[in-house]
């Protein structure tokens, strides 16, 4: 009897926890759902319906031609292509920088370490809009660089509103966010670990590829999510540093709104990007699940 | 040191650091040189000059820019900071039926590309502020305050996150026993949780701070005529050439940055012993995100 009664209580105290729980979420939940998931869904929608003589939106006449449109011009898949390409190249080139310079701060003395990583802060915190504009002026055609090139004795530096300017603006934006994700993994790694396969009679190359590696994924895959994301819808950086010819997705969708008006495809396309990065972050899920 | 191998590797290593240290800093440093350069081409090099700051104050459009950005970045950071701190604890601390939902609800805002934010609040506007015309005949357009809206429904999130690895650090037992003293709910939030979630609740702020000076994509498809920020307005310049004043903006958008990068250290400094945990922050708050 008593203990039933205990039970009781306890129950209803759980009840009024989860209810105060539900609560304290509730702004939030009542925000997100308005201003976030409605619209999701709106874009959804929108992607299916047609368009007016006018080029305005009409919802009716449901049709799938935007995604048809999407997987059938060569133009369009030739701008996907493009776009996943100098996201996957960024992703490397600012893997293969940052592995090794995260791994020199980690293994750094901690007073040098908290130096280091504020000069790695100040840029991830400093305005991305200024940063690329600076790439901007720098590679100009008589930027500094090609000031310095032809002070040499070399051609005019002509990069600017190229691919390559992109990709250098692409990884100057986002190393930071591979820097700090494989500082956190390589510092709070086991070095005794390393230190046995050393004893093991493993070399440097096989105790890091056989330990210190494996131990350090979860920082390899954080990155890379970190870094790719951005890169496949970057809106910015093509746009102040790419050229008319090297268009890419970000771009692309929002001429699609703010130029050619056509709302339908320019949804459907916002979907088809938004469902690539979700595949990407699972993708990555599997591959560091089993490197774990 | 042994961490580093042999002594030729450390240098390979010191060497490549230094070499990321240098492209990471010298476009910014460049940057700020020529911003104090008086010629008119923004390239070459003729004398220093405090010229284009002094037309950044009598430049109109700038001006109403700068202000619209800070109340916009103002206003979305504080009501963001609140609704995302209570969504932190309420995720961490709490079990009820939907809470599986919130939580997906408020980490897709950070996964979502940017673009796809856009358009879904440029949509959504659109579509409310038609329904609301057609029910009622108040006709509404984006203005500031759709700017706000938007920053709010992207920077909630952010903060969520942060808060959340803070209230995981810290043990539960020490409301707890604040509950055992008897202290009321309402002693025990403002006695015990708060001064210990203060650093993330702060850092979220810093966060959401940065994160609505820095938007140019979202606020440019919910800005409505007058009510562009100021990454919106010096984007469009750029978009047309480089002039020594969006140089001149451009130090001044690092400047305000820098300010906040200070406030954050100093504030971390004053809150922990090891610095060097805190300024990782914002990676621990990625490797909560996958």
């Amino acid at each position: 009897m008593e203990a039933s009664v205990t039970l009781d209580l306890e129950q209803a105290a759980t009840k009024a926890e989860s209810k105060r729980g539900f609560r304290i979420g509730l702004p939030a939940y009542v925000y997100l759902v308005l201003f976030f998931a409605f619209p999701l869904v709106l874009v959804l929608v929108y992607s299916f319906a047609s368009r007016s003589a006018t080029g305005l939106t009409v919802l009716r006449n449901w049709n799938v031609d935007s995604y048809e449109r999407i997987f059938t011009t060569p133009l369009v898949l030739e701008i996907f292509g493009r776009s996943v390409l100098i996201a996957l190249a960024t992703t490397a080139i600012c893997l293969l920088v940052s592995y090794p310079f995260a791994y020199y701060i980690a293994t750094s003395s901690p007073r040098v370490r908290n130096i280091l990583l504020v000069l790695v802060m100040i840029p991830f915190w400093s305005n991305f809009l200024v940063r690329t504009y600076a790439w901007r002026v720098l590679l100009g055609s008589d930027g500094v660089i090609s000031q310095i090139s032809q002070a040499l004795g070399g051609e005019p530096v002509r990069v600017l509103f190229t691919i390559s300017a992109v990709l250098i603006g692409l990884v100057y934006g986002f190393l930071p966010f591979m820097v700090l994700p494989l500082y956190a993994a390589i510092e709070r790694l086991d070095w005794d670990l390393v230190e046995a396969a050393r004893d093991l009679y493993a070399n440097g190359w096989t105790a890091f590829r056989r330990v210190t590696l494996p131990l350090s994924m979860p920082g390899v895959v954080a990155g890379s999510i970190l870094v790719f994301i951005p890169s496949v819808g970057a809106y910015v950086t093509p746009a102040i540093l790419g050229g008319a010819r090297t268009v890419f997705l970000g771009d692309y969708i929002v001429s699609q709104f703010l130029a050619a008006r056509n709302w339908p495809f320019g949804s459907a396309l916002s979907f088809v990007i938004m469902f690539v990065m979700l595949l990407a972050t699972m993708f990555y899920f599997r591959v560091g699940a089993k490197t774990l | 040191m042994s961490a580093r191998g042999s002594s030729r590797v450390g240098k390979i290593l010191g060497f490549n650091a230094v070499l990321v240290y240098i492209f990471l800093y010298a476009p910014i440093a460049l940057l700020v040189v020529f911003s104090f350069n008086d010629n008119r081409n923004v390239a070459i090099w003729t004398e220093p000059s405090l010229r284009w700051y002094g037309q950044i104050l009598q430049d109109a459009a700038v001006m109403n820019a700068l202000r619209n950005s800070l109340v916009v970045a103002l206003i979305s950071t504080i009501v963001s900071t609140v609704v995302g701190t209570m969504l932190a604890i309420s995720l961490e601390r709490f079990r009820y039926r939907g809470r599986g939902v919130l939580d997906g609800l408020a980490y897709l805002p950070i996964i979502i590309p940017d673009v796809t934010m856009a358009v879904m609040l440029l949509i959504f506007f659109f579509q409310a502020f038609g329904l609301l015309d057609s029910l009622t005949g108040i006709s509404l357009t984006n203005g500031l305050h759709t700017i706000i809206l938007a920053h709010i429904a992207f920077n909630i999130s952010f903060v969520a996150v942060v808060v959340r690895a803070r209230i995981a650090q810290f043990d539960k037992a020490l409301e707890e026993v604040a509950a055992d003293l008897y202290a009321t709910r309402w002693q025990t939030f403002w006695k015990v949780t708060f001064p210990l979630i203060l650093p993330g609740v702060a850092g979220g702020a810093l966060l959401a701070l940065t994160l609505s000076l820095d938007d140019v994509v979202v606020t440019q498809f919910v800005s409505g005529a007058g009510s562009t920020t100021l990454p919106v307005y010096v984007f469009g310049l750029v978009r047309r050439g480089v002039t020594p004043l969006i140089n001149a903006v451009s130090v001044v958008m690092l400047l305000a940055s820098m300010i906040l990068i200070a406030l954050s250290l100093g504030l971390q400094r004053g809150r922990s012993g090891r610095a060097a945990d805190e300024v990782v922050e914002p990676a621990s708050m990625f490797e909560r995100v996958t």
